[in-house]
């Protein structure tokens, strides 16, 4: 079918929809004053950011004096992480992660072992998923803060947070617990109100609104220090003039997904298993994903395709999928080595995420074009 | 009258004989074409100096300067301003020009040269009226003739006083287009950009042949390649960019060929299309990134079966290179942060495990001839596609 176009990178970022993109266009072409300014311009601004803010809190259960915009989850991670730490710098100089976090975690992680902070990076057990004791017994008196993802972004592997979050809080109570939410937002149940995490971080471009907006929660009593010194907008923990539109085009976005999201998690479902039903039938096929995993996340491998050139080979046909994770072109998926999977199996690695848009058509003709590129393109050694 | 002009020293060509016309007639046009994105500038000869002028106002010289020090065929240029041949104009004029340089300098002397014998003061007193001149305005500076930091000279010509400060040395080599026209071999590594500023520098007109292997390649190591022509063609000129699908060959040698004399085979028919396409296009040689023994592929058995299908010269100018020193010219023209993105390229895809080192041409060319290549090369040539890369 020519011109055909079959999106299954959306993990990787998504296609704005139109209630974002109308809100977006609302904060830039009409409603464009600085919401700092004493004007009625500024002041219909501060109106359409206080509405984010209110929809956010009310989706979320939590306070709109706890939510703050940030440029993306990069910036709430590193925010979380490097401000939090300061914040409770009196209380210990010891962190507890897992070995399978983004790499703006990994990142901020390795920084402040380099300012000497400890550093625990907890594994999977055997059957790829993570016990909440082996971070009950990784938290001492000394630690500062734990970090750990909701959803894992390569593999689709679903982190027991909640009970992670308890068990931590049980041995320590004064850890921050901090969740990258970035792959589990509005796409999963979350309730922020008796909940044991006390910093989160979401992105706007992974479920429908513009790059460049993210979403950060502060639990009420808890200490950041800011990264940026400016203007002192949004109490002083993220200076700048705020970003109206994406801001509103994020809440927009946001509350689209929240409505449907019971229904957009059953067509998931049964996406997946019409997956995994069609991959079953290519000999060549392993699924790298586990039961507990996601089901709008899978991550297959194709034997001796490198990831690359089966990535280019479905291009041709309009199908869009990623290798590993997009945001480390060309590098070794620590994800998949922390499964324990052979380096062959990593290197042929592939990550299909679907959207509320995806189709079983679609997933059959991927599945079709998988089976033409196993068997027709040439094998690595 | 006062105007800012760009002096140019010429290189080897200045020593050349009854060719000297064509040689600088080749500069001269190059120059126009490196500076067209700058601004609008007339060239003039007079003895083994060229005089840049603008003809218009607002010309960013620093701008200028920058793209002439790209220019094959230059030794060294200098940054002048034309004045009256008076005295005080002059005296009062170099003050003014020197004010970017002379404030943070210790040392400085005066030159003059008085080509225009008419003017009253010989060479020795401009330098010493000039040189008192300069002390008033800039008290701190001390004269030093052996070793001054800055050596202001002063030029007497016909048509003018010519004030200048520091020579900036230029790229050297001959002017392109001076030696002929070449087809370069572009993979995207470190190497074969080198080759090709080096054998531009000699005076080629460079052709650029890039093999692509969808899927096994994508769009990105294509553009790679493309960004990495565009840097070259800073110093090279125009570059002609053929651009080949390569596919269906790679997968034909792969499926009908040992896979030991995979890359060799593969090398000897991207040979064969590059010289195709040379013919096509009236080069007259071949260049690649070669260097002795860094590869399987670039031994002398290798580069003996590979020239065993070469019907025309082939320019391997890094031959006797080592890596560092070929990643130090790499760092120097620009190319290297580029060279070093990770996109497959088909030289890569499918590297066998143990490729012959010492491969016999005699077993090569059975190796090859399992299989009739030609119905495919022909195939290639007529798909390339072409297009001109310049930088502005």
């Amino acid at each position: 079918m020519e011109g055909r176009e079959v999106y299954l990178d959306n993990s990787a970022t998504t296609k704005v929809c139109k209630a974002a993109l109308e809100a977006a266009v609302l904060g830039m072409e009409k409603e464009y004053g600085n919401a700092a300014s004493l004007h009625k311009k500024g002041w219909e601004a501060q109106k359409l950011l206080d509405a984010a803010k209110k929809g956010f809190a009310r989706l979320l259960g939590c306070e709109e004096q706890e939510l703050y915009f940030t440029s993306g989850a990069t910036e709430s991670n590193n925010l979380s992480i490097l401000g939090g730490v300061v914040g409770a710098k009196r209380r210990g100089r010891r962190v507890v992660t897992t070995t399978m976090e983004h790499a703006s975690v990994l990142a901020c992680m390795e920084e402040l072992e380099a300012q000497g902070y400890e550093v625990v990076r907890i594994g999977p057990k055997e059957d790829g998923g993570f016990d909440p004791a082996d971070f009950y017994s990784a938290v001492d008196e000394n630690t500062v803060l734990v970090s750990c993802m909701m959803v894992n972004n390569e593999t689709g592997l679903l982190f027991p947070v909640e009970e992670i979050g308890r068990a931590v809080k049980r041995k320590n109570p004064q850890v921050l617990f901090h969740v990258d939410a970035v792959q589990g937002f509005m796409k999963l149940p979350l309730s922020l109100k008796r909940s044991a995490i006390d910093l989160l971080s979401a992105s706007g471009h992974k479920i429908f609104a513009p790059k460049g907006i993210g979403l950060l929660f502060i639990r009420k009593g808890v200490r950041i220090k800011p990264l940026f010194f400016g203007g002192g907008q949004q109490n002083g923990i993220r200076v700048g003039t705020e970003n109206v539109p994406l801001a509103s085009a994020f809440y927009a976005a946001a509350e689209e997904l929240a409505k449907n999201r019971k229904e957009h998690y059953a067509l998931y479902e049964m996406l997946k298993s019409r997956l995994l039903e069609r991959v079953g039938e290519i000999p060549e096929v392993s699924v790298n994903s586990k039961d507990s995993c996601v089901p709008y996340i899978v991550n297959l491998s194709v034997a001796k395709i490198r990831s690359e050139i089966m990535l280019h080979y479905l291009e041709q046909f309009g199908i869009y999928v990623s290798s590993g994770s997009a945001c480390s072109k060309g590098a070794k998926s620590h994800v998949l080595a922390a499964f324990g999977y052979p380096a062959e199996r990593i290197d042929t690695a592939l990550r299909v995420s679907f959207s509320p848009e995806t189709t079983i058509d679609d997933i059959d003709y991927f599945a079709e074009k998988l089976k033409e590129g196993s068997t027709s393109l040439m094998k690595m050694k | 009258m006062k105007q800012e002009v760009i002096m140019i020293k010429l290189g080897e060509i200045a020593l050349k004989g009854l060719n000297r016309k064509t040689f600088e007639d080749t500069l001269v046009k190059n120059i126009k074409w490196r500076l067209r994105g700058v601004g609008k500038f007339a060239v003039t000869r007079a003895q083994s100096t060229m005089y840049i002028e603008p003809k218009e106002d607002d010309i960013d010289f620093d701008e200028a300067a920058d793209h002439l020090s790209n220019v094959f065929g230059i030794a060294a240029f200098t940054r002048a301003l034309v004045t009256e041949k008076k005295l005080e104009a002059i005296k009062a004029d170099a003050v003014e020009y020197m004010r970017d340089v002379l404030p943070y300098a210790k040392t400085f002397k005066v030159t003059a040269k008085r080509a225009d014998k008419s003017f009253p003061l010989t060479s020795p007193q401009i330098q010493q009226e000039l040189g008192g001149t300069l002390l008033d305005a800039y008290p701190h500076l001390k004269v030093d003739v052996h070793n001054p930091e800055v050596t202001v000279t002063i030029e007497i010509r016909d048509f003018g006083a010519y004030i200048h400060g520091k020579q900036i040395p230029g790229a050297g080599g001959m002017p392109v287009g001076s030696s002929g026209k070449a087809m370069v071999l572009i993979s995207g590594g470190i190497d074969s950009p080198v080759a090709a500023y080096m054998m531009a520098k000699r005076g080629l007109i460079l052709h650029a042949v890039h093999f692509v292997s969808p899927p096994y390649t994508s769009d990105r190591a294509r553009q790679k390649v493309e960004d990495l022509c565009e840097i070259v063609s800073r110093y090279a000129g125009r570059i002609y960019f053929h651009c080949v699908p390569f596919t269906k060959i790679q997968e034909a040698i792969k499926t009908h060929c040992p896979e030991e004399f995979f890359t060799i085979i593969m090398r000897r028919l991207m040979m064969e299309i590059a010289i195709r396409i040379s013919e096509e296009n009236d080069l007259k040689a071949l260049i690649t990134g070669e260097s002795l023994a860094q590869v399987a592929s670039q031994t002398i058995g290798a580069i003996a079966a590979t020239d065993d299908v070469c019907t025309m010269p082939v320019f391997r100018p890094l031959i006797g290179m080592d890596k560092n020193e070929i990643i130090e010219i790499a760092r120097k023209i620009g190319t290297f942060e580029t060279s070093i993105l990770p996109f497959e390229d088909c030289c890569t895809v499918f590297t066998p495990k143990h490729p012959k080192t010492r491969p016999a041409v005699e077993q090569v060319r059975a190796a090859q001839a399992a299989f009739d290549f030609a119905p495919l090369v022909e195939e290639a040539v007529r798909e390339t596609e072409v297009k001109t890369i310049a930088a502005l």
